[in-house]
């Protein structure tokens, strides 16, 4: 595998001519807060923050999405014939992802590219994008996600994982689709030995410094059933207001709502993130509603990330442990404690 | 790449009331295109979303059968945004359809088998496609017995009357239509709930007999302790669920039931299938 060494004062200059083949996303500040936005030209990426309060997840799957566009015009010879909207797919490279929402990206994958159906505007976006992805030397207090099949110097997922030296980047080349933006950027150096075995200590002590540990060994092998009914989920959900935060910083929650908007003779079909944490996600044509309690909800968030999806694919949980819903939570509750808590439960025989 | 997305474009070709306070129409649909008719190759139980631009989707069972070629039909009950579009919509309309969509009742199990077919309200739009589809002349072979059970609160609120009455009629097919209550003394069928009409005329059960259960959720409530005490297993009681759905291709993730999603690993399970899950339907 390659690893090839960039001067840092070389950097931006690489980037400059990515962007003539790439449009470049990546970490900037939006007011207060930071967030992964398509770069303006001349606007660089923030490479120091380290969990944007939203994830990258939009970078291929939007908040708000033209799926389709009809006219309603009936003098129009094709009137209410839906067409597919006119979205630019051409390459895009997302630019300091860190590996657990790297690691994200490659789970989702999981509901949006099937044997079945492809969900075309998610593979469109996400065959276009590379992931120049970078990895975190210093972890935040909420981050656990080495307990979650991935780490700070996970590669799932990822194009190319950069590595902050501090005076430069070294970046390990993991696909084609990485070779190739580097070799489109300019950087072309091959580290030396000395350089890989700085990196190797770097991931280590990164690793270590991740000190909270959740057990997620026992999930597999509980009953789904003693989950659902186990007694704790009224005390999880007591305090929660169901305002859906947790679910919208969530780097793996990809459930959304289709929606029609018209104006004029011109409609449009949109597709938008939802949340399980709403009574109208769920709720029947009849008044009737399968979740309609608050303690449903929140069991269905738990149960989906933490069961229902480790079950269904075999291939860990649906958490990355980035720790956004804990920070940001209003309420503190706590995705780690509950994740403990489902581990450890024995119905009461 | 083939968009799962895009409706195919469909003409509204009839619209029929179905019941007598006008809350249910029959809508019958042809294709725009000969090929899209030809790609939309269902199974009795499926649905599709029937697609209005500017308004929205809505999953309806299909209610034609495999068997009746040339156009799909769908019976819809008013109820929201989209249906009472539809409702208002002309002969003549173009609007979209997606689909077949979902599992559909199991047919390569239960040929030779005898059937039960229990239905309530207006929930007796794929069992219409059913009992069209076992009735026709290549089909009924493979089939033993058929009983169905329909009820609804009134005559005038039985879906496919002309049908219901034509069945009456043959001897390869045993109705037991009845109704809630009903004042007309000429009612020459049975009055009374769906689960009691099964415990008095459904046949018992033995290995060689299946039950398909579809109606409102009190309905189901009731018949499956029914079915019980004429020894229907688990395994031999075929329910089909709803829930609020948007993708109909098992994305969206909203109608799930534990890890089952009723759009795409239903809407048909058997109450086997059911105990297995946390039952949010």
């Amino acid at each position: 595998m390659k690893v090839i060494k960039i001067d840092k004062n070389k950097w931006t200059k690489g980037l400059d001519t990515a962007r003539e083949s790439y449009q470049l996303f990546g970490p900037v500040k939006i007011k207060e807060n930071h967030c992964f936005a398509p770069l303006k030209r001349d606007q660089q990426p923030d490479m120091t923050v380290v969990d944007t309060v939203l994830s990258p997840k939009s970078t291929v799957f939007p908040q708000t999405e033209k799926l389709m566009t009809a006219t309603l015009d009936t003098s129009k010879p094709n009137h209410h014939l839906m067409e597919r909207a006119d979205t630019d797919y051409s390459p895009r490279a997302v630019i300091g992802i860190r590996p657990f929402d790297a690691r994200a990206i490659d789970l989702v994958k999981l509901n949006f590219d099937t044997k079945d159906h492809r969900d075309p505007y998610w593979c469109d976006a996400h065959d276009a994008t590379t992931f120049v992805g970078l990895a975190v030397n210093t972890p935040s207090q909420f981050d656990f996600s080495t307990s979650m099949d991935s780490g700070p110097f996970d590669e799932k997922g990822l194009d190319v994982l950069l590595v902050d030296m501090d005076t430069g980047y070294l970046a390990k080349i993991l696909t084609p689709k990485g070779e190739a933006f580097m070799a489109c950027a300019g950087f072309n150096r091959e580290a030396t030995a000395g350089d890989l075995q700085k990196m190797e200590e770097l991931k280590k002590a990164a690793e270590q410094a991740i000190t909270t540990q959740v057990e997620t060994d026992n999930l597999r092998e509980k009953s789904l059933l003693d989950l659902h009914q186990a007694p704790f989920w009224d005390d999880v959900a007591f305090s929660c207001i169901n305002c859906g935060t947790c679910t919208f910083v969530c780097p793996t929650c990809w459930c959304f709502d289709i929606q029609d908007e018209t104006k004029g003779n011109n409609t449009t079909r949109f597709r938008n993130w939802d949340s399980c944490m709403s009574p109208l996600f769920t709720l029947h044509g009849s008044g009737h509603n399968p979740r309609g309690e608050k303690t449903q909800r929140v069991r269905q968030r738990f149960m989906h990330k933490l069961k229902y999806f480790l079950d269904k694919y075999d291939q860990g949980t649906m958490c990355v442990g980035c720790g956004r819903c804990v920070k940001s939570c209003p309420v503190n509750i706590d995705i780690r404690e509950v994740c403990n808590v489902m581990n450890a439960y024995e119905p009461q025989k | 790449m083939n968009n799962p997305y895009m409706p195919y474009p469909v003409r509204i070709d009839d619209i029929e009331v179905a019941t007598e306070d006008r809350s249910l129409k029959t809508f019958t649909f042809t294709f725009l295109n000969p090929e899209d008719e030809a790609a939309f190759d269902h199974k009795a139980g499926q649905f599709a979303m029937l697609s209005i631009p500017g308004k929205g989707e809505i999953p309806i069972g299909i209610a034609s059968s495999p068997t009746e070629k040339g156009f799909v039909k769908f019976t819809v009950f008013r109820t929201g945004v989209v249906t009472t579009a539809l409702h208002n919509m002309a002969v003549g309309d173009i609007m979209g359809i997606r689909g077949p969509m979902g599992n559909w009742y199991p047919w390569e199990t239960l040929k030779g088998k005898n059937l039960v077919i229990i239905g309530g309200g207006f929930a007796f739009t794929t069992l219409r496609a059913s009992i069209v589809y076992m009735l026709d002349p290549a089909n009924r072979d493979n089939f033993g017995n058929i009983d169905v059970v329909y009820g609804a609160r009134s005559p005038g609120m039985l879906l496919y009357r002309e049908e219901l009455f034509e069945w009456e009629k043959r001897d390869d097919i045993n109705m037991h239509i009845t109704v809630d209550g009903c004042d007309d003394p000429s009612w020459a069928y049975n009055v009374g709930f769906v689960p009691t009409i099964v415990e008095q005329k459904a046949p018992k059960a033995d290995e060689d007999t299946f039950a398909i259960v579809c109606g409102p959720p009190i309905m189901i409530k009731f018949t499956q302790p029914a079915l019980q005490s004429l020894g229907y297993g688990d395994n031999q009681i075929i329910m089909s669920l709803e829930n609020r759905m948007k993708c109909g291709i098992g994305m969206c993730g909203r109608c799930n039931i534990g890890k089952e999603l009723v759009c795409k690993d239903g809407p048909v399970f058997t109450l086997e299938d059911l105990n297995k899950t946390p039952r949010e339907y």
